[in-house]
């Protein structure tokens, strides 16, 4: 496949664009994903808050529909057209904005297949934007993909790079459950290869960014390329890093997670995530439970502290898991004597 | 003034134009309703049924005057706790029902729903729903599935007026205008959200009023009153299959139950429900009507009432008989791994 260089955002935008071409049902939606609705100016204004659905709105006509500041009500809206032959790609701006709307996707989309004995399907994409780094404060920084990983019915994707974001996101349109689509904010003008031609990476099937021996880390979305910088400064020092990317956290790819720790017998997990319940609590139980034998030491997980996201420069940067954290559990369980 | 059948049943206008056979369905519609929901509170009272149930008898005309002009495959209906009567209007077939609310295999919904979640998608019913104000966003979905397919459908938001105080309803009402849907709003006031009444819950006069704070038509109708039920909802969805957008529809009652089963209802006035049992019920008054005006004969009428009788003791009788949920099913209907 023809590959070139694209960013995070280009690659989400044209995963949108591929998808919309092939598949007649696939529509947008959210707040100002074209922008200027009823205003003077010119349409298209935005293309979404920050230009992610920029251009789909010409292209795509009828098909971008801009939505008042109404989140229960147009992620609800996507979840009932998802119901009836449509597949809605519902923008929620923020996904701390998911407080205001959370029940249509917990207790309505989430549920129907199941709930309804099998006789529904929702596929419905829910794209947000989360994250901390953008000193973008407590109510636009979290990381609540944790919340959306104990619902049942829902699948959850954290696409770490561009490449990944564009497969992941065409998989996301064709899946006929409902997708929480998190990505993050810190990442849209991260560049990378990305193949010109439409691809999907399938759910639950684990990326293994780089093989090592001595210890495995766990890394989703942004996280992944600190794992990935930390692991060479560990070979630096002589540690070889296994480092693994879940790409969906509903499914969860746990066979890889622990055919890598059987190998290296350490794991160190890396969740942006606030720590109380979150993917490396989730992770680190799970390989406890089911592979204590191989390991020879404790696991460490990397996360923030529990408090809200803060402001100040200082304080946001003291708050994101960084590279050296990582570098310090790794050599903490490597050097790990009993 | 005290309203009597006699007061109301020749006078009243009837303009439906609904010929011999049609009456007759009606007829056996609302029947079945009060049968289904009679006989679930003589089966409650036995212990034999699990879970919460909430009974629509005593509504009966406004499912059955709204579904009337509902089409199965184009026009959809979310509904709400209180469901069974929007389910059996929309024409999704009783036995299963009756079994879905014994919780057996042959179910609905396979025994995984209950009574809150009866949902029968190849109908166009878009479920009950356990959450208050959990239909509208959804509708404001199918019904712009109905308008960018472009086949004329219409989506039906039943809630009560519990519900008429959400925010999810306000905020699908104003999405609905804004995008110009085909969807009607039918507020089922019965008098209380729970045990508190709508006159104290809901701060205007009608909730019908609030049409004018969303740019819709809204209309006040008599709930107890089959015709004019059939006739305010027949122009409301004439004017969305039309492109001429929503309408809220406040229609007014009382429950002839509790808000579940169980419920002591002390917050009753004392002869509030004999006296619209003996005075309004909806049945008795379409009798009259179609009697009086010589379109329909009590011996037709009397012969529904014992086909009726018949079929719903053999829906119990079956629902009884029939096998209970597999552990099997528990894993089935949803991704299970994780």
């Amino acid at each position: 496949m023809a590959t070139r260089k694209l960013s995070y955002r280009e690659a989400i935008n044209e995963a949108l664009r591929q998808e919309m071409e092939r598949d007649p049902s696939v529509i947008v939606m959210g707040e100002d994903n074209a922008g200027g609705a009823g205003a003077p100016g010119e349409d298209d204004a935005w293309g979404g808050v920050l230009g992610v659905t920029k251009g789909l709105y010409e292209r795509f006509p009828g098909r971008v529909l801009d939505t008042p500041i109404t989140e229960s009500a147009f992620i609800g809206a996507a979840i009932g057209a998802a119901t009836r032959g449509m597949r809605p790609v519902a923008e929620l701006m923020f996904i701390d904005f998911a407080g205001v709307c959370l029940d249509q996707i917990m207790n309505q989309a989430a549920k129907f297949r199941y709930m309804f004995g099998g006789k529904a399907v929702t596929p419905v994409v829910i794209r947000t934007m989360y994250g901390a780094g953008l000193r973008a404060a407590a109510q636009h920084s979290q990381g609540l993909y944790p919340v959306f990983t104990h619902l049942p019915g829902l699948k959850v994707v954290l696409p770490s790079s561009p490449y990944e974001a564009k497969g992941l996101l065409i998989q996301s349109i064709r899946d006929d459950d409902p997708v929480i689509f998190c990505e993050h904010k810190a990442m849209y003008d991260m560049t990378g290869d990305v193949p010109e031609e439409s691809y999907t990476i399938p759910f639950g099937e684990a990326n293994v960014v780089r093989e090592g021996d001595d210890v495995t880390i766990v890394a989703m979305g942004r996280m992944v390329s600190l794992a990935e910088q930390a692991a060479v400064e560990l070979e630096s020092s002589g540690v070889s890093a296994e480092v693994i990317d879940p790409r969906t956290a509903s499914p969860l790819d746990l066979d890889t997670i622990l055919e890598s720790v059987e190998k290296t017998g350490r794991l160190v997990v890396v969740d942006e995530a606030s720590p109380r319940c979150n993917l490396a609590t989730d992770i680190s139980a799970q390989v406890v439970s089911e592979a204590f034998g191989d390991l020879r030491a404790p696991i460490k997980m990397v996360s923030p502290p529990h408090v809200p996201v803060p402001f100040a420069q200082p304080l946001e940067d003291l708050y994101i898991p960084s590279v050296q954290d990582i570098v310090n559990s790794a050599k903490t369980v490597t050097e790990w004597s009993q | 003034m005290t309203q009597t059948l006699s007061s109301l049943g020749a006078d009243a206008p009837d303009a439906s134009g609904l010929n011999e056979t049609q009456l007759l369905d009606v007829y056996r519609t609302m029947r079945s309703i009060r049968a289904f929901e009679d006989r679930v509170h003589e089966e409650f009272a036995t212990g034999d049924i699990p879970g919460f149930v909430h009974l629509y008898a005593g509504e009966e005309a406004s499912a059955t005057g709204v579904c009337a002009h509902l089409d199965p495959d184009r026009d959809t209906i979310a509904s709400t706790h209180r469901g069974h009567g929007h389910c059996i209007a929309k024409g999704v077939d009783i036995k299963p029902m009756m079994a879905e609310i014994f919780g057996r295999r042959t179910g609905s919904c396979r025994g995984k729903g209950g009574s809150m979640h009866i949902a029968d998608l190849s109908k166009g019913m878009l479920g009950a729903n356990g959450i208050v104000g959990g239909g509208p966003p959804l509708i404001c979905g199918t019904a712009l599935a109905a308008k960018l397919k472009g086949d004329g459908g219409v989506g039906v938001a039943f809630f009560g007026d519990g519900a008429s105080n959400q925010g999810t309803t306000l905020e699908a009402m104003n999405l609905a205008s804004v995008w110009n849907l085909p969807a009607i709003f039918v507020a089922e006031n019965n008098g209380y959200a729970e045990a508190t009444s709508s006159t104290w819950s809901v701060a205007a006069d009608n909730i019908a009023d609030r049409a004018a704070g969303f740019g819709m038509p809204g209309a006040i109708v008599d709930g107890f009153d089959f015709f004019a039920v059939y006739e305010a909802a027949g122009e409301a969805i004439k004017r969305a299959r039309q492109g001429g957008g929503p309408t809220l529809l406040e229609v007014k009652f009382i429950r002839y139950y509790g808000h579940f089963e169980g419920d002591q209802q002390k917050y009753r006035g004392p002869n509030e429900v004999a006296n619209a049992r003996e005075n309004l019920d909806c049945l008795k008054r379409f009798r009259l009507r179609v009697v009086e005006s010589g379109r329909l004969t009590d011996a037709q009428l009397d012969e529904v009432d014992s086909q009726v009788t018949a079929f719903i003791d053999e829906a119990v009788a079956e629902a009884k008989a029939a096998p209970l949920p597999t552990p099997e099913d528990l894993l089935t209907d949803v991704y299970v791994k994780y």
